[in-house]
């Protein structure tokens, strides 16, 4: 088990397009790390630049002591389940798993011995003997994990590994892969361009954009701070609001409406200065009666969010957004305010988070 | 390994083309001249040249597409027994041996006992020495239209049922609905097809086993032309000229349905 | 209503002239070798099997049959693995102008493929000595196939994902041990489908052989059906008939293995 390190590592393709631009990352061992981001960002990319599938253009790779940027996939000691799982179509679950120790070569008996064990585990053990084309998305992610824990590799890789099961399953392979990767200890990288799914896994993540990684921190820091608008828009399964406003005196004007400086920005903003008010709808609260610091509005949409609705209000022309908890859904047409919470509310200049 | 494989590729190439010229980089170049102004003024190449036309319009761009379209139009909505057995005597025709195909034919076309003049109830009528040319396309027609009709069966598959269906309802006749939606959806099978059985039927050999060319190259197709004048009478030279001009017009012919295949898109 | 029962009868009508159309000349290969003493006539085979007597006392029927039988199984062994290996080359490496290349080449060999090259096929095996040669029969009719081979086969391989070949890469396979475990066995139905495919063209093919074969004891079994319609004299027609039935019926019979295993998949190798 070691630790990733990541030295200015930049990928240009021929035609030159920069998948990865002079990134830095370090990853401590035992981590379950997300690469997140929009597709095309560059973050299968930079999975496959570990793995060594992709040669780097420039910079290194280093997997725990070792410098293994010019090595051969096969050398780096590293394991991968791909997105569509490659499992073998003309091998059972067997074969498959215990394909890693074959070009180990590993004795026959030892190898089956250990894919059973692998196989067991992973609550495969009545499937063996069935081919992958025989087994269900689920039961075939479960395949390619065990082959992956076969290798007893220093590091897993994962590409998109939960993006082939449907929805319903998708949420119990979740926690299993969750669960699994606490127990084996194993660093783990995972790609994935479903934000719920690394604030669910992660212990740390980083949010990639065109070659550039834009944040790295642990879910909660992702979510509540983000560091800049691209991060705040990408993160959350209801958009953080994101409004234009100017610095009045010791107020924000936000769409015609006077906000205090976000606990946040106190004292680092310059009267008449142009920022960008960003405050997410689940820290906005709702309220039907005139209310202080507030953003106020006809309400013009409601959305059906299960426990809770999404409330849209035009706030002079702008929308913006509130969750109001059940039972206190106003009417469309109604006159609302959305109070946001000082100490949530973030304020960014050109793009970036205002904060000391 | 992945040096190797090019390489190996345009060594290929490199045969292909050196059969291509290897014949008239051994002969001195200004008989290679002469062999082609031979060839342009020979009265017999005017002849098999205007009997090739003949045979690759009316066996293969006629004969082979249309019939090959109307058995895959008239099938494409049926399962079951009369389908598998119409199409298997079509692909029977066409995949058994030409040896043994053509002789089918002779015993078929025999003006004493042949089939043929049993069931039209003509006696000693000479197909293949009174009508060589007819005979021969009929014959290509029969053997080579399980292609067409198994391009086109694939093709009308593709053909989206709602667009159909939607002809359909806006009233469209049977004709109206082939002109207006499998036409435009199936173009490039068409052209394909076409380029195919046209570049194969231009290279057929087997008129030769059915008439040899006979009587009198009456059916002498320029396939057939080339081997007579070649190898029977050995002025390789002189086929080889007309060999070249073959493949010209084979180059035309393809650049031609090529650019037309192009144009759709 | 009438309009119906018209069109009812004029599509029965046209089916049964097409049915006797294509099947009128194959009735002489079904009834004849069953026929004692059977002339072009079709008639009612009184089922004799004294016919095939004939095949056993020719010298040249049976073993022209194992000429082409060594024909076709030797070309199709050499198409299938210079094939393969060309078309994963082709598949996996991207090469600028690639597939310009490849239809340039296809359009290349189905027209040398023909009689365009009669000549100086002739004059290159009579150069390098290979007439009457099977070995370079072989290699000559190998030629021909396989950029068609190539091209159907790189269809296979680009429908194969990339990822189980990276997946065992990752793991440490050399790339031979990848072609061998992964490659190979994905692609084995295309394999299958390009020998079956190259068997069939080679077992039918009459020119190339009845240009470069001239001793009589290498002659595979097209150009001895040929030669026994054509000589001299009147045509041994039970032996014809018996001849040319056992000849064909390799063939159907691969054709019928052929499309109850994968459908039927079409012999030109173009998909649109």
């Amino acid at each position: 088990m070691a630790a990733i390190e990541l030295r200015g590592l930049t990928k240009v393709y021929p035609g030159g397009v920069r998948a990865l631009d002079a990134l830095d990352l370090v990853i401590p061992d035992g981590e379950f790390f997300a690469l997140l981001g929009p597709s095309g960002c560059g973050k299968t990319t930079l999975l496959r630049t570990i793995a060594g599938l992709e040669t780097a253009t420039g910079g290194s790779v280093v997997i725990g002591e070792r410098d293994v940027t010019g090595v051969q996939p096969g050398g780096r000691d590293v394991a991968m389940v791909f997105q569509d799982y490659a499992l073998f179509p003309h091998m059972d679950v067997t074969d498959n798993i215990a394909y890693p120790l074959r070009i180990k070569k590993v004795a026959k008996a030892a190898r089956q011995a250990k894919a059973a064990e692998v196989g067991a585990r992973l609550g495969l053990d009545h499937l063996m003997d069935r081919r992958p084309g025989q087994l269900s998305g689920g039961q075939q992610q479960r395949v390619a994990l065990a082959r992956v824990m076969a290798t007893q590799a220093q590091a897993f890789l994962f590409d998109e590994p939960l993006s082939n099961l449907d929805a319903r399953l998708r949420l119990e392979a979740r926690t299993f892969l969750k669960k699994l990767q606490r127990e084996l200890g194993v660093t783990t990288v995972f790609v994935t361009h479903d934000q719920a799914e690394a604030l669910a896994m992660a212990d740390r993540m980083a949010v990639m954009e065109a070659g550039h990684i834009r944040q790295i921190g642990t879910p909660a820091e992702v979510f509540q701070r983000p560091a800049n608008t691209f991060v705040a828009a990408f993160i959350g399964s209801t958009p953080m609001n994101l409004l234009d406003g100017v610095v009045r005196g010791g107020t924000l004007e936000v769409a015609g409406c006077a906000l205090p400086v976000p606990t946040s920005a106190q004292g680092l903003l310059a009267d008449g200065e142009k920022i960008v008010y960003g405050v997410r709808p689940e820290y906005n609260a709702y309220a039907s009666e005139p209310a202080e610091d507030a953003l106020g509005g006809k309400v013009v949409i409601m959305e059906n969010l299960g426990a809770s609705h999404l409330v849209t209000l035009d706030v002079n022309d702008v929308l913006v957004q509130a969750i109001v908890p059940e039972g206190r859904e106003p009417a469309i047409g109604e006159q609302g305010w959305a109070v946001p919470r000082r100490d949530r509310a973030l304020v960014y200049r050109d793009g970036e988070l205002v904060a000391g | 390994m992945f040096l190797v494989f090019p390489a190996l590729w345009v060594l290929y190439l490199g045969l292909t083309n050196y059969r291509l010229t290897g014949v008239a980089a051994a002969d001195p170049q200004i008989v290679g001249v002469d062999n082609f102004l031979t060839a342009l003024g020979n009265p017999r190449f005017w002849n098999s040249t205007w009997l090739t036309v003949e045979f690759v319009a009316g066996s293969a761009v006629i004969g082979q597409a249309v019939l090959g379209f109307a058995i895959a139009w008239m099938l494409r909505d049926r399962r079951g027994p009369l389908r598998r057995i119409v199409e298997g005597i079509v692909i029977l025709a066409w995949i058994l041996p030409s040896a043994v195909v053509a002789f089918l034919w002779v015993a078929l076309l025999d003006p004493g006992d042949g089939t043929l003049n049993a069931v039209l109830g003509l006696t000693d009528f000479a197909w293949l020495l009174d009508h060589p040319m007819l005979s021969v396309i009929v014959f290509n027609i029969w053997r080579g239209t399980a292609f067409s009709m198994m391009l086109y069966a694939a093709a009308l598959g593709n053909v989206p049922p709602s667009h159909l269906e939607s002809a359909r309802l806006a009233g469209a006749s049977g004709w109206q609905q082939l002109r207006d939606v499998v036409f435009p959806h199936i173009r490039g099978h068409v052209l394909t097809n076409l380029l195919l059985i046209s570049l194969w039927t231009f290279n057929d050999f087997s008129p030769f086993m059915l008439t040899a060319g006979g009587p009198d190259g009456k059916s002498e197709v320029l396939a057939v032309h080339v081997y007579n004048e070649a190898v029977r009478n050995g002025s390789l030279g002189y086929g080889a000229a007309i060999s070249t001009i073959i493949l010209l017009i084979n180059l035309v012919v393809a650049v031609f349905y090529l650019r037309l295949l192009r144009s759709k898109r | 209503m009438t309009r119906f029962v018209l069109g009812r009868i004029g599509f029965s009508t046209l089916i049964a002239v097409l049915l006797a159309f294509f099947t009128l000349p194959l009735l002489w290969l079904a009834s004849a070798p069953l026929t004692s003493d059977p002339t072009y006539k079709v008639s009612v085979p009184d089922f004799t099997w004294e016919n095939f007597q004939t095949i056993l006392e020719h010298p040249y029927a049976l073993p022209s049959l194992y000429n082409s039988l060594v024909l076709s199984v030797g070309t199709a062994l050499v198409v299938v693995l210079l094939a393969a290996l060309a078309a994963y080359a082709l598949s996996r490496v991207h090469l600028p102008g690639r597939d310009v290349l490849l239809y340039v080449l296809l359009l290349l060999s189905s027209i040398i493929t023909g009689t365009a090259a009669m000549v100086p096929l002739f004059q290159l095996a009579v150069d390098l000595q290979l007439i009457d040669s099977q070995f370079g029969l072989i290699l000559i009719l190998s030629g021909g196939l396989l950029p068609a081979a190539i091209f159907m086969l790189k269809d296979f391989m680009d429908a194969t994902p990339k990822s189980y070949e990276e997946s065992a890469r990752v793991f440490g396979a050399t790339p031979l041990q990848i072609v061998r475990h992964v490659v190979v066995p994905l692609v084995r139905p295309g394999l299958a489908t390009i020998a079956v495919w190259s068997v069939a063209n080679v077992w039918g093919n009459f020119l190339m052989p009845f240009l470069l074969l001239r001793d009589v004891e290498k002659q595979p079994a097209a150009v001895i059906m040929y030669t026994l319609y054509t000589e001299g004299g009147q045509a041994n027609l039970r032996l014809l008939s018996t001849f040319g039935l056992l000849y064909s019926v390799p063939v159907v019979v691969m054709y019928l293995i052929v499309s109850k295993k994968y459908g039927f998949r079409f012999h030109g190798g173009i998909k649109r």
